[in-house]
């Protein structure tokens, strides 16, 4: 079934009339996702693309549509008050593509998010899509992906499109390829993505794909050691990653340290996980241990 | 963004903890005339973005104007972790009866900025936190409510059961929470907070970090930046608006996405190169960033071959090779490059590479062991 939503979750955009929201907006409904409406202030009444309704407000927006889901394209200023405005007006699933965001804006969304038991995907990620429901909420690639048994979790972008074609081109399709983005604080981690996958009957392999900084890939091993039986493979960028510096994602970076990639490889290892020392070793690795 | 212990202690002055005073000085003259303004004896502590300033000989305790002279003299050109001094903080000299450590960060687990308190203050902390880290209290501080009092207090009394201390250690924990949400930041440290003789706590260093993402809404803060501590080409990157870090080897790397490009860098490890930088490109394909990401990597003397990666997605592959063919049609340059990109209209970026000098390449894996075939020769 994939994790998060289906084909009939409705969905729908904020800054859709933006630079990059309609570009994205129109790749998501020409997969056929099922976007119900747009949101940018000032521009209510207008109509996207001849056929998604825009509205002033999310709450206009939900109270028009149903909708339950919201993507942001939102610049960086503003985007922690979109994700705020989403789950005010009762969006159970956000998904927030921008990159920039200060962090402090989003530790204040925490709180707020949890009170409400909304789910925020992000920020800075390329959000997710579930093959088999032509659902696709944010900037992935679509012609890399095909339906399949195989879940993706990952922490970067292009490098997770070129594990998912790999998977592809061997015949792997997946469930659902999340982004869950390179920011030191995102909604979603590795450990809410893993749960996720956990309850999802149709995910029989897992991916993952890490970097350097934080520990959320040795949680994240844990998790899988106590509680996952299906196989799991990994891959983690940022060996020759130097310490103290930013390696592009905020939260790239070793401090003090710790959050290398050898400490990862360690401890995902030891778990029984295989780590990969290329991308193009991830389905092979895959393939070896699956035992269909 | 880091910044100096001096400016990071302007920051600590502004949300009301005790500091105290200072001047920069980047000659011994100054040194010497803020040193008698002072009164001694003073500290003199060298400014550089680096840590173990003390340990390196960076910080002296200076009790005559003779050593103030010594020390500014050898401290001022003194070379700290690859860091020059070229200025020092001259602040008078305080008497420690007893210091504490006190540090926020942002908390990745949490979410939450995290209050760390120790009583092991003055030494370095990742130390304490490798060989004792039941010494380090900790509290995730809830962004709706703030530090409170009585959470504050109840940390403060397990650091020190004076209570009076305790009070002062308390306000000090809040002023610093105060600080951390007005600069946005991701790191603020006070090692050490001291209480002098007389029983008055201080915050005698400070280290802060800010948070890139946030310095939109600090104008104020461009004028913190030290171009003297920026290597020249990460100053040209960032001005171009370019994710770049310098590294020593001689492959030079242009990738799109940073998880990409640290893969890459690991691959060219993985087949016994070295990766001469770190540089995402973005989702772009103009030739514009092209030219300037390929000036920033041929600055570096050391780079023998150029190696694009690139995964389409999105992006289409024949508007980068465009981007790219142009790019290096305006330019001159010696070293053989080699472009792998993959993606939408792949076969269409590859013919125009094909009419080029530039090498193609179908995979990572491929690009890779070409380049380093290709660096050298």
């Amino acid at each position: 079934m994939a994790i998060f939503c289906t084909r009939e979750t409705k969905i729908l955009i904020q800054g859709i009339t933006g630079r990059d929201g309609s570009f994205h907006a129109k790749s998501m409904l020409g997969y056929g996702t099922n976007i119900v409406a747009g949101v940018t202030p000032g521009r209510g009444g207008q109509t996207f693309e001849g056929k998604v309704p825009v509205f002033d407000t999310v709450k206009d927006a939900v109270a028009a549509t149903g909708a339950a889901a919201s993507v942001i394209f939102v610049p960086p200023a503003g985007a922690a008050g979109a994700v705020f405005e989403a789950a005010d007006a009762g969006c159970k699933l956000v998904v927030c593509i921008t990159e920039g965001v200060p962090t402090l804006d989003m530790v204040k969304v925490m709180p707020y998010l949890a009170e409400r038991g909304v789910r925020l995907v992000g920020p800075n990620c390329p959000g997710f899509i579930n093959p088999g429901q032509s659902a696709k909420l944010g900037i992935m690639p679509t012609n890399i992906v095909a339906p399949g048994p195989v879940g993706l979790i990952s922490r970067s972008g292009t490098l997770t499109y070129e594990v998912v074609d790999a998977l592809t081109r061997a015949g792997l399709g997946q469930t659902t390829c999340l982004g869950i983005g390179g920011d030191p604080v995102i909604g979603t981690n590795f450990m809410d993505a893993l749960q996720a996958f956990h309850a999802d009957p149709e995910t029989q392999a897992l991916v993952m794909i890490g970097e350097i900084g934080g520990d959320a890939e040795e949680r994240a091993a844990d998790f899988v050691k106590a509680n996952m039986k299906i196989p799991v493979v990994s891959f983690i960028a940022g060996r020759t990653a130097p310490p103290g510096k930013r390696m592009g994602h905020a939260g790239a970076i070793v401090s003090g340290g710790s959050g290398t990639a050898a400490e990862k490889k360690k401890a995902l290892e030891s778990a029984g996980i295989p780590v990969a020392d290329r991308p193009a070793d991830v389905v092979p690795l895959l393939q070896q241990i699956w035992k269909r | 963004m880091n910044i100096h212990e001096y400016q990071a202690k302007d920051i600590f002055r502004d949300a009301g903890l005790t500091v105290p005073p200072g001047g920069i000085a980047t000659t011994v003259e100054e040194a010497l005339s803020l040193a008698r303004g002072h009164g001694l004896p003073v500290m003199v502590k060298s400014q550089v973005l680096a840590g173990g300033r003390g340990k390196a000989g960076g910080v002296k305790f200076c009790k005559t104007e003779d050593d103030v002279r010594t020390h500014a003299g050898n401290i001022l050109g003194m070379d700290i972790k690859g860091h020059t001094v070229r200025k020092v903080l001259v602040t008078p000299a305080e008497t420690i009866a007893a210091e504490f450590y006190l540090g926020m960060l942002v908390d990745r687990a949490s979410r939450r900025v995290l209050l760390m308190a120790s009583a092991e203050g003055g030494v370095e902390i990742e130390k304490v936190a490798v060989e004792k880290p039941e010494a380090i209290l900790k509290h995730a501080i809830d962004p709706r409510f703030g530090l409170l009092d009585h959470e504050a207090m109840a940390v403060a009394l397990r650091l020190d059961p004076d209570v009076k201390r305790a009070r002062q250690l308390a306000d000090a924990m809040q002023k610093l929470y105060k600080a951390f949400l007005a600069a946005d930041a991701s790191l603020a440290e006070i090692n050490p907070f001291i209480f002098t003789d007389q029983g008055m706590g201080k915050a005698i260093d400070a280290k802060i970090n800010l948070d890139d993402n946030a310095l939109f809404r600090h104008p104020g803060y461009a004028a913190l930046r030290d171009l003297d501590e920026e290597n020249p080409s990460e100053r040209l990157a960032r001005e171009a608006d370019l994710s770049f870090v310098k590294l020593d080897g001689n492959v030079g790397c242009l990738v799109n996405g940073a998880g990409l490009a640290m893969a890459t860098m690991d691959l060219v490890q993985y087949y016994g190169g070295r990766p001469a930088n770190f540089l995402d490109i973005g989702g772009s394909s103009n030739p514009d960033k092209v030219v300037n990401a390929l000036r920033i990597i041929l600055g570096d003397p050391n780079v023998e071959v150029i190696l694009f990666n690139i995964f389409g997605g999105i992006t289409r592959c024949d508007d980068v090779a465009r981007g790219i063919i142009a790019a290096t049609e305006r330019m001159e340059i010696k070293v053989p490059i080699v472009v792998r990109l993959t993606g939408t209209n792949e076969a269409e970026a590859r013919e125009l590479l094909a009419k080029t000098d530039l090498v193609g390449a179908a995979t990572m894996d491929e690009a890779v062991q070409k380049a380093l075939a290709l660096a050298g020769k």
